[in-house]
């Protein structure tokens, strides 16, 4: 399908996608052309506000509720590359907004959450596809995060996807189903427990061989590879969109 | 509580200090991570009891609907839970057992100890039970001259170590067999039997020691004292699940039994029994039924005790029903499995949460019932990286997750009642960045400056406070030169 004739799609960058990480959203707006959507990217989006949330500050992370409500509310389907910020958006949004006791954020919330995808979820539920047209000759292991598996639910869409990619060779992760210890502000309030996870975490991504590692979240990917990072492990830290972005046609 | 130190004790003394007085989670925990032995004791034990989970909850076919129905029955007690009170209280009395109310730990303790003193007995055996820890009976016991003695396998290993339960249904699973074998060696020969001369680590060896030291025990005692997994509200019988056959010697043997059980443990019927006795085996020991239920129904003449009593215990559980969030914990059956499960937990240790109820739960019912005034209370709902893990394994499908961050929001919020913290105003700063849109490409115009100032590399190292929380064991990627605002920008005025 020619770019543009598809589906209008609104990218949720996520705040630290656009901030730290935009090669991230630039791979989803790739991707999602090349499938034929149309990509819009309302300015006035920032952040899913889990970082307030599940540190506890519920009053503070209403007016983010709002804005995620202003930006996208008149999308049809709202895309973000983060199983945890759109996990966020969709088990908490309304939830903060019935806390704070305004009934009509509440109602509004609810309407713009269905319409809220992981980008994983939408390439394979909403447009059909697993083949994207990726190349990817490159040992890879993929670390299935918490939010994207126990509250955005994603199931095993990444794996569907990793595994029609063209010369990706997938190696498995052991105890892949273990938290890496990141846990927004935990890594931080916890470090030592933190990082005390993260290392086991690492040591079995060394363990595989692989030459990246994955995810669909770079926030426990940051993490990961903070700690792999200082060990000088050599292994590369890729957002599952990036893999799917990359053609034959780009430098392997 | 201490006891008067001109008698010499009855029982072994646990370490010293209150669970009130441990240092808040993160400080606590840095022992047990530096701790080898107690890792690996602690990740292979885990794991063992995970995966023997997953498999016998994956045999039943309904486990889900088994799940829903758990959470249905326990939240309807929760409703009713007046009503149904009343019920059992009539039902109990009915079939000839004495029930007794307490407010708190003290009341259930006083009420105990003046029943044990009016059988005039010197001693009491108990069977494995979590209120009675809660309550801290035993060293009210101790303090009121009667020894308490614990008849489970790893409470005797806990009791003689010394030492504080780590997990709650297999609570020295911080021990290795060695470690066993050196604590009943040496501390069995000062409380009665000793172990025999020569005794290896060998765990049938351990067992066999235990089981001769116990044995002299249960046939001298005149009173049990024992907890409770459920009260059937409509007929009043007891049940207790258990594994060792202690439960069952202590039920039957001694003239005077009595249970202390805290008033969620309701179930209104037998058929909904049912639900938990197929819930419970399969999702704590991992088996597809526990070695020994016992049921009984007031006094049987000439069989078993003949003097029964039931102590129903709130100590907080009143309080919790008030939080429409947080009473989802009082669901809980006590099974362990969201600790068995829990990443934290595992590299944690039980002792690490200063309470008698560890791990995920323990971590969102502790602050409930005891308030959050203490540090380590104030710790507790942020001592978890919130992976969600123990929420698919719990047999009631409590909300841990959820019910964290609540207490998380308690906790902000009781934290700056008077005035703001440093956090507070930290957060205020970002809540305005992510207000707006706008706001926060104001904010990046500093990421960006950091990305070209250090454009020369890709990873900050060990980094000054505050960032050395992150920066001490983890990089930091530099922040890139053009944020994807600013890309897509430049993309939409080139297209023009
Ligand atoms: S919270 Fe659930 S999983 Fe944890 S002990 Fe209680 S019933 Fe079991």
């Amino acid at each position: 399908m020619a770019p543009g004739t598809g589906k209008t799609v609104a990218l949720f960058a996520t705040c630290i996608n656009d901030t730290m990480f935009p090669g991230t959203p630039i791979a989803v707006v790739k991707v999602l052309e090349r499938l034929g959507c149309k990509v819009v990217f309302p300015k006035d989006q920032t952040c899913c506000g889990q970082m307030l949330t599940n540190t506890g500050y519920f009053k503070e992370t209403v007016p983010i509720v709002k804005n995620y409500v202003k930006a996208f509310g008149d999308y049809d389907y709202i895309v973000g590359p983060s199983g945890s910020c759109i996990g966020a958006v969709r088990h908490q949004h309304p939830m903060l907004a019935e806390r704070a006791g305004d009934q009509g954020l509440k109602a509004a919330s609810e309407e713009v959450v269905k319409k809220t995808y992981d980008f994983t979820e939408f390439l394979v539920d909403v447009l059909g596809v697993t083949d994207v047209g990726a190349y990817f000759p490159h040992r890879v292991t993929y670390h299935p995060t918490c939010h994207s598996v126990r509250v955005a639910h994603v199931g095993d869409r990444p794996y569907q996807l990793l595994k029609a990619v063209r010369g990706i060779d997938i190696a498995e992760l052991p105890d892949a189903d273990q938290c890496c210890g990141f846990g927004g502000t935990f890594s931080v309030k916890n470090p030592d427990m933190s990082v005390a996870m993260g290392s086991d975490k690492a040591r079995n991504v060394k363990s595989t061989g692989a030459e990246y590692i994955v995810t669909g979240d770079n926030a426990c990917l940051m993490h990961i590879t903070g700690i792999m990072h200082r060990m000088k492990a050599g292994v590369k830290p890729i957002h599952l969109a990036e893999i799917l972005a990359h053609t034959e046609g780009d430098a392997a | 509580m201490t006891v008067t130190e001109s008698r010499p004790r009855l029982t072994p003394a646990p370490p010293s200090g209150t669970y009130l007085g441990m240092p808040a989670f993160p400080k606590a925990v840095k022992a047990a991570l530096d701790n080898q032995q107690l890792r690996k004791n602690l990740h292979h034990a885990t794991s063992v009891i995970r995966a023997k989970r997953a498999t016998r909850a994956s045999e039943v076919r309904n486990w889900e609907e088994l799940r829903v129905a758990g959470e249905e029955i326990k939240n309807r007690v929760g409703r009713h839970l007046d009503q149904y009170l009343v019920q059992a209280e009539k039902a109990m009395t009915d079939a000839g057992i004495t029930v007794h109310w307490a407010r708190d730990a003290e009341e259930a303790n006083r009420i105990v100890i003046d029943l044990v003193k009016s059988k005039n007995t010197p001693e009491v055996v108990k069977i494995k039970s979590m209120v009675t820890q809660e309550i801290d009976l035993n060293e009210a016991l101790e303090e009121a001259g009667v020894a308490a003695w614990e008849t489970d396998l790893a409470e005797l290993i806990v009791q003689l170590g010394h030492d504080r339960p780590s997990h709650i249904l297999v609570p020295a699973i911080h021990r290795n067999r060695s470690e066993v074998r050196e604590i009943f060696l040496e501390e069995m020969k000062q409380w009665g039997t000793p172990a025999p001369e020569g005794i290896s680590d060998n765990p049938p060896e351990l067992a066999g020691a235990a089981r001769t030291h116990l044995r002299e025990k249960f046939l001298r005692s005149k009173v049990a004292v024992s907890g409770g997994n459920f009260i059937v509200a409509e007929t009043g019988s007891l049940v207790i699940v258990e594994s060792e056959g202690n439960g069952r010697m202590c039920l039957t043997l001694p003239e005077t039994l009595i249970s202390v059980v805290g008033i969620e443990k309701i179930v209104p019927t037998f058929e909904d029994l049912e639900v938990f006795l197929r819930l419970l085996p399969r999702s704590s020991t991992g088996e597809r039924m526990n070695p020994y239920t016992s049921i009984w129904t007031g006094v049987t003449p000439g069989d078993g005790p003949q003097d029964l009593h039931v102590v129903l215990v709130d100590n907080g559980r009143s309080n919790v029903l008030k939080d429409p969030v947080g009473r989802e914990a009082l669901r809980c059956i006590r099974c362990s499995a969201c600790m068995n499960v829990c990443p934290v937990y595992e590299r944690a240790g039980g002792h690490s949460y200063g309470s008698v109820y560890p791990g995920p739960i323990g971590a969102i019912l502790t602050p409930q019932l005891r308030g959050m005034a203490s540090a380590v209370d104030k710790s507790l709902p942020f001592a978890s990286s919130l992976c969600g893990a123990c929420n698919e394994v719990c047999p009631v499908k409590i909300p841990i997750a959820d019910i964290l961050v609540h207490m998380r929001n308690k906790a902000v919020e009781k934290k700056r009642e008077h005035h703001p913290t440093v956090e507070s105003l930290i957060f205020k700063v970002v809540a305005w960045i992510f207000a707006k849109g706008r706001n926060l490409a104001f904010i990046q115009r500093f990421s960006k400056l950091a990305g070209k100032l250090f454009k020369k590399r890709s990873h900050f190292g060990p980094l000054p406070w505050p960032a050395s929380g992150w920066s001490n064991a983890r990089d930091l990627p530099v922040p890139p030169k053009q944020t994807f605002r600013d890309w897509w920008q430049e993309r939409e005025e080139a297209s023009k």
